[in-house]
């Protein structure tokens, strides 16, 4: 028989306890992405040399190299140092290393759109720094950048399967479980790519819808008057 | 004689080899009105930006209320300015730009409150307070929670110099306010600021091609031409009766244009 539905119920509730695990990560590998790419795109545009040029290469760095490299060598090697990390966690870090450095690209591309004039009506009113990114600049930066953040949300989630590499029992790791205690890998693997298939669906969906809603506000920032 | 409110002190500015500026020295008194006008490229709106601290200045010191701000003294010596001394000094200075520069993610009254809160420390009732009265004075108490988007460009302008005269300036300074606006709004824009140097004890610079407007509103007039000023005087002397050939040229040709 090539395909089983029996055997699909019966696995389902501990691919779907999977799934919890493979949301999780996603969520917090892009939350850690979110916040470092920022900090790695404010570093970056900073006007001293010491900081934006060894930034400008650990974000070169981490986009050059391939992420499964990364979540070994953050797993492996970081002991060989005395930081011994759960696999959870280590994976979490790697995902959000690596797409806080595709994230920053993003942030500098939004922070470089903000008009100049915006910089200088900030200084003549004697604004700080850290209220002119807070107040002004971050405001204006990240709405038109949502998109392509959100476009990242989904290429991180697909990339989750990785973890399995360190076993962390998501959705991937468990389905490979599954297939080896049974020798019927059909079913646990379909059913995984069909999970991928309708999360990334909805969250393009949700990203479209929020772009267009995004559009209608930016244009008119302050709704119909 | 009374301390100059600005005086630059031999102040040059450069573009690598271009020099905008060079040598200036000019002083303005307190409450002084002063139209700055020339050809583009004269180094005219170059003065303000320096003024603003938008520009770093590459030789000579100028001076704020008789405090050097480019520059601040360290053991008897003049030494470049901190970033700190630059934000202390800079606070009597406020500035109205070509192109408004207003925060497009905030209503008229926020824009007006946000540095009153944040750099002077303002309570937010407060700071409600003196915001709501700038913009009752530039004649838009009923567009407070309309965002610049939804106002036009003379609107918009009122809006930045309430938001300029919420910090309390000693010094305003006006860089080509009315260039970017459509003719019929230009006046409704002098008129607040003609409001403005009546009613209050305010030292101003204003960078312009609205020659009338000059004319009656300074007390003295600065003609620019390559990086220094080549002719000053009182708005009457030297509009009607410019000594200097590239004054008189400047003049006809902008006399003309209408």
């Amino acid at each position: 028989m090539f395909w089983d539905w029996n055997y699909v119920w019966e696995i389902m509730p501990t691919l779907l306890r999977a799934s919890v695990v493979t949301i999780e990560a996603t969520l917090l590998g892009f939350a850690l992405a979110a916040v470092l790419g920022l900090v790695m795109a404010i570093l970056r545009m900073s006007k001293s040399q010491w900081i934006s040029v060894p930034t400008a290469a650990v974000i070169e760095f981490i986009r050059s190299t391939p992420l499964l490299i990364q979540i070994f060598f953050i797993f492996f090697v970081f002991p060989e140092f005395g930081l011994v990390l759960p696999a959870m966690t280590a994976g979490v870090i790697a995902l959000g290393l690596h797409y806080g450095a595709y994230c920053s690209e993003v942030y500098r591309a939004g922070l470089e759109n903000v008009p100049r004039g915006q910089w200088e009506a900030s200084t003549a009113l004697n604004l700080s720094p850290y209220i002119t990114f807070r107040d002004i600049i971050i405001p204006q930066a990240i709405p038109p950048v949502i998109p392509a953040l959100g476009n990242y949300l989904v290429a991180l989630f697909k990339e989750t399967p990785l973890l399995s590499a360190i076993a962390v029992l998501e959705l991937m790791q468990t389905a490979k479980i599954l297939g080896s205690e049974s020798f019927r890998y059909v079913e646990p693997i379909t059913l995984v790519g069909g999970f991928f298939l309708i999360m990334s669906l909805v969250a393009s969906m949700f990203i479209r819808q929020v772009e267009s809603s995004l559009n209608r506000s930016l244009r008119n920032p302050g709704g119909d008057k | 004689m009374t301390t100059p409110m600005v005086k630059f002190d031999n102040v040059t500015k450069r573009y690598g080899s271009l020099t905008v500026l060079d040598s200036l020295n000019l002083e303005i008194a307190p409450n002084e009105k002063v139209a700055i006008i020339g050809p583009s490229g004269s180094g005219k709106t170059t003065v303000l930006r320096m003024l603003m601290t938008l520009e770093r200045i590459n030789d000579g010191v100028i001076y704020v209320d008789g405090e050097p701000m480019t520059h601040m003294e360290k053991n008897g010596a003049l030494v470049p300015a901190s970033e700190r001394h630059l934000r202390r000094v800079r606070g009597n200075i406020g500035m109205v730009f070509q192109h408004f520069n207003l925060f497009p993610h905030m209503s008229a009254l926020k824009n007006c409150m946000e540095a009153p809160i944040h750099v002077l420390g303002l309570p937010r009732v407060e700071a409600e307070e003196r915001a709501a009265e700038l913009l009752d004075m530039v004649g838009l108490g009923d567009k407070k929670g309309h965002y610049p988007s939804q106002l036009s460009g003379g609107q918009q302008q009122r809006v930045a110099i309430a938001r300029a005269l919420a910090m309390r300036p000693k010094v305003m300074l006006f860089d080509e306010v009315t260039s970017a606006l459509d003719p019929e709004l230009v006046g409704e824009v002098l008129q607040v600021i003609r409001r403005l140097a009546k009613e209050h004890s305010l030292t101003m610079l204003m960078v312009t091609h609205q020659m009338g407007f000059a004319k009656e509103f300074a007390d003295r007039v600065c003609f620019f031409h390559s990086g220094k000023i080549a002719e000053q005087g009182a708005p009457e002397d030297l509009f009607n009766n410019p000594r200097e050939e590239r004054t008189q040229q400047f003049l006809s040709a902008v006399l003309e244009a209408g």
